[in-house]
């Protein structure tokens, strides 16, 4: 204790002797002056003599880059991306086929087939072009209306639909809600409820790239521009930049956090304004438009690996209802949603692309819809027949092994069991 | 600088009357050190602090995936368990956070679900609440959300708690209760250097995410002989540190070494023998030792340094209960209030 503050004796005898050097080396007023900024630890800044308070207009909006028009013809030959035929077709193969799921299976949550779902219709663009841009390798942390972005890596529909249905062969063993999907060998992080909570983790997912030798993975993490008003995105953001991590963080901004309109989320110049604030790089792209996105993310991952992470504010639209739980025309009027159906539709953007350059038509878009909806209605019916996991499943992966406390609580579920099967639908569950 | 020396001096005498005075303020806190040695091999005289930096330290060396962070903890930590780590192992692997809980706690999820050793520190226990989402929510449920796909076991999160007689509410909390409710995670509390060294590395090898309380009042007063080299102790098995058939005593952490003074009480004003356990983790705890005392001694006792509803207590009264009724008479210590300052030996 004494040592202590015998230490902070003498520092404080030091600083004095500083002050003093100061205070008689040079006058306040050849500091303030010269044009010279301040030397603050916590700025540098010029002084000024004139108090102005700044607010949101006092910068422009930032602009919202886009490459193609509502038309789908490229406004800046430029900016048109370089993307072969094989990877066009696929992003907007995938648009079709993530279409067709959302149809088929929000239906079948009307059928009670299924508990919830969740649809992403307005949203594809974004999800597909940013897909496109990375590398597979990159670890993905997603909030929940990301689907497009598990599809156009590789996830197939069985595996959605078998976790929309927490059969025994969801991966996550029946254990999420629908639409919580995770697929680690496409390194894609399993979806979380709570929201905002994966975006400190994707920074530090990023953090641990970034100490790997020869590093040339990095981490994108989506968020909606609902859970940007957490305390976990602030706390993203300002690890991102002083951390100085490979990671885009990527907010898709929809309008809407199930009724909250963004003027009661937040005030300012949205999410993206954010970024400058605290350090990090920001850009703000039509997310209706798949091509900026692609643009937008190809040159975020750039910086991104040189360790200069980015934040991307992706301007949509959330066109269906919230989820299975909402119905949005109480809180929105109907004409809102259709200009965003048609107009600014982000697949219809994307074929008429396609269309102009040859490589889509409406014989493709028919047979091809035909079949992304048929292959969603089979593995539906398969997935239905698939029993539940087995009971014992709940008891795994609480530890990596199962402690003795939780061992017995098994065995006392089994006893249970045995005595009253016949109030449980044990034939439901896969026997072990 | 002589009169700059004289000063100190000077200043040194006002402090020796500081020092009596703190003794007032502080509690009665007896250190029972362990005189039993984990590992054979050569040992150090090392306070707990220390061990925990020695532990640091050795896992640094030997797993180039580990990093140690959080606030302040480039110049070691306000409590100084990290010292001279940064200065060994450079600012990529030993740095500062921005000051924010839950960014720590999240940033260390991330860090250990891709794949690095993630060594988080909370700078005290009670502001460890901003992070209890990602800890109990996240941490905790990871590998079970993903069906075993993902896991974020490479993480432990340090945090100083308890109290040290002059902290007031805000800087003595022992808050292992909260964490003990959640399945998933592993709760640690070590009772002095050995121990904490040994486990300490116990729940950074761990497979499962573990907090780590460490009794503040411990880091400078406890001071052992600890083997210099690796070495782990078991998570879930507590520990009979005296042996006895009048009461089992049970309690974790500090309350360890109120226990032993209590025991030593009864042992000399009333001729009985106390049986003394240190339960070391209270997720999960060793029920087996626990009930296996208590049935030979027929009664039990439990203390902990914090609100006594809800708390572990309970769930231990319960579960002795069940396993030998009828023997044990189960009195729990300390009251609910919002902090216990007070560190007394009020055993009855
Ligand atoms: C921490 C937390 N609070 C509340 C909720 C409930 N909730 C689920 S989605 C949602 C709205 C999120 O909106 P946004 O982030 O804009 O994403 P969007 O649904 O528009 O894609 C809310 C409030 C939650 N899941 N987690
Ligand atoms: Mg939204």
């Amino acid at each position: 204790m004494a040592l202590k503050s015998g230490v902070g004796f003498l520092r404080l005898s030091r600083i004095n002797q500083v002050v003093r050097l100061l205070s008689t080396h040079s006058r306040p007023e050849t500091i303030q002056n010269g044009g010279l900024n301040a030397e603050f630890p916590g700025a540098k800044a010029p002084y000024v003599t004139e108090i102005k308070f700044l607010d949101e207009n006092s910068y422009d909006p930032i602009p919202i880059y886009r490459v193609l028009d509502n038309n789908g013809r490229v406004i800046d030959s430029r900016e048109e991306p370089n993307l072969d035929r094989e990877t066009l077709l696929n992003m907007y193969k995938t648009m079709i086929q993530l279409n067709q799921m959302d149809k088929i299976l929000y239906e079948s949550q009307r059928q009670g087939r299924i508990s919830f779902y969740m649809t992403n219709y307005g949203e594809e663009g974004i999800h597909v072009g940013s897909a496109a841009a990375l590398s597979p390798k990159d670890l993905v942390f997603g909030q929940y209306r990301e689907a497009g972005v598990f599809l156009y890596r590789g996830v197939t529909v069985t595996e959605m639909v078998n976790q929309c249905y927490g059969n025994h062969e969801d991966p996550g063993k029946g254990r999420h809600m629908p639409i919580h999907y995770g697929s680690k060998q496409r390194n894609l992080v399993t979806i979380s409820s709570p929201l905002a909570t994966q975006m400190p983790q994707a920074v530090g997912a990023a953090y641990a790239f970034k100490r790997m030798p020869n590093n040339d993975r990095c981490v994108i993490c989506y968020f909606g521009e609902g859970a940007a008003s957490e305390g976990d995105a602030f706390a993203a953001f300002n690890f991102a930049a002083t951390l100085e991590c490979p990671v885009i963080l990527f907010c898709r901004n929809n309008g809407y956090a199930i009724s909250t309109p963004t003027r009661e989320q937040y005030r300012g110049d949205g999410v993206a304004a954010r970024g400058p604030a605290l350090g990090l790089r920001a850009l703000r792209v039509d997310g209706t438009d798949a091509l900026a996105v692609y643009n937008a993310v190809l040159r975020a991952r750039e910086l991104a690996l040189n360790n200069k992470p980015v934040l991307i504010e992706a301007m949509s639209y959330r066109v269906g209802h919230h989820s299975t739980s909402d119905d949005s025309t109480a809180y929105r009027p109907l004409e809102e949603i259709q200009k965003w159906m048609q107009d600014e539709n982000p697949t219809r953007k994307l074929r008429l692309y396609l269309e102009s350059k040859g490589l889509w038509d409406a014989e493709a878009e028919k047979t091809y819809s035909k079949e992304a909806r048929d292959l969603v209605v089979r593995t539906m019916q398969e997935a239905e027949k698939k029993k539940k996991p087995n009971w014992k499943e709940m008891f795994e992966d609480v530890y990596y092994d199962m402690p003795p406390h939780i061992q017995k609580q098994m065995q006392h579920m089994e006893k249970h069991l045995e005595k009253y099967q016949e109030h449980y639908p044990m034939d439901q569950f896969q026997k072990e | 600088m002589a009169s700059l020396t004289k000063r100190v001096l000077n200043l040194n005498k006002l402090f020796k009357h500081v020092d009596n005075y703190t003794k007032r303020l502080s509690s009665n806190f007896t250190y029972f050190p362990d005189n039993e040695k984990p590992v054979e091999g050569e040992t150090l005289k090392m306070n707990m602090m220390q061990a925990i930096n020695n532990a640091m330290d050795l896992t640094l060396k030997n797993d180039p995936t580990a990093v140690v962070f959080g606030e302040d903890v480039a110049f070691g930590g306000v409590f100084r368990c990290a010292s001279g780590l940064q200065e060994k192992y450079g600012n990529d692997r030993v740095f500062n956070t921005p000051l924010c809980e839950q960014g720590i706690a999240g940033f260390a999820i991330g860090l250990a679900t891709a794949g690095a050793t993630a060594i988080a520190e909370i700078q005290f226990a009670d502001y460890i609440f901003p992070a209890f989402d990602q800890l109990v929510n996240e941490a905790a449920k990871a590998r079970y959300r993903s069906g075993g796909q993902f896991a974020c076991g490479a993480l432990t999160v340090r945090a100083p708690g308890g109290a040290v007689g002059h902290g007031g509410l805000y800087h003595s909390q022992s808050p292992e209760a909260f964490f003990a409710h959640a399945p998933g995670l592993k709760v640690v509390i070590p009772r002095g250097p050995i121990a904490a060294k040994g486990l300490l590395l116990s729940c950074i090898q761990d497979r499962d995410p573990c907090i780590f309380l460490e009794p503040k009042i411990l880091y400078r007063s406890a001071v052992e002989e600890v083997p210099v080299d690796s070495y782990t102790l078991p998570i879930g098995k507590a520990q009979v540190l005296r042996e006895g058939d009048a009461a089992t005593l049970v309690g974790w952490g500090a309350q360890v070494h109120v226990l032993l003074a209590a025991a030593r009480l009864a042992e000399s004003r009333l001729g009985a023998r106390c049986e003394v356990v240190d339960l070391v983790s209270v997720l999960p705890w060793d029920t087996e030792t626990v009930c296996n005392s208590v049935k030979k001694t027929g009664r039990c006792l439990v203390a902990h340094e914090a609100p006594l509803t809800g708390g572990p207590g309970a769930d231990i009264a319960a579960a002795v209960q069940v396993s030998a009724p009828l023997l044990c008479c189960c009195v729990l210590l300390w009251a609910d209030v919002c902090c216990c300052v007070l560190m007394c030996a009020a055993v009855c």
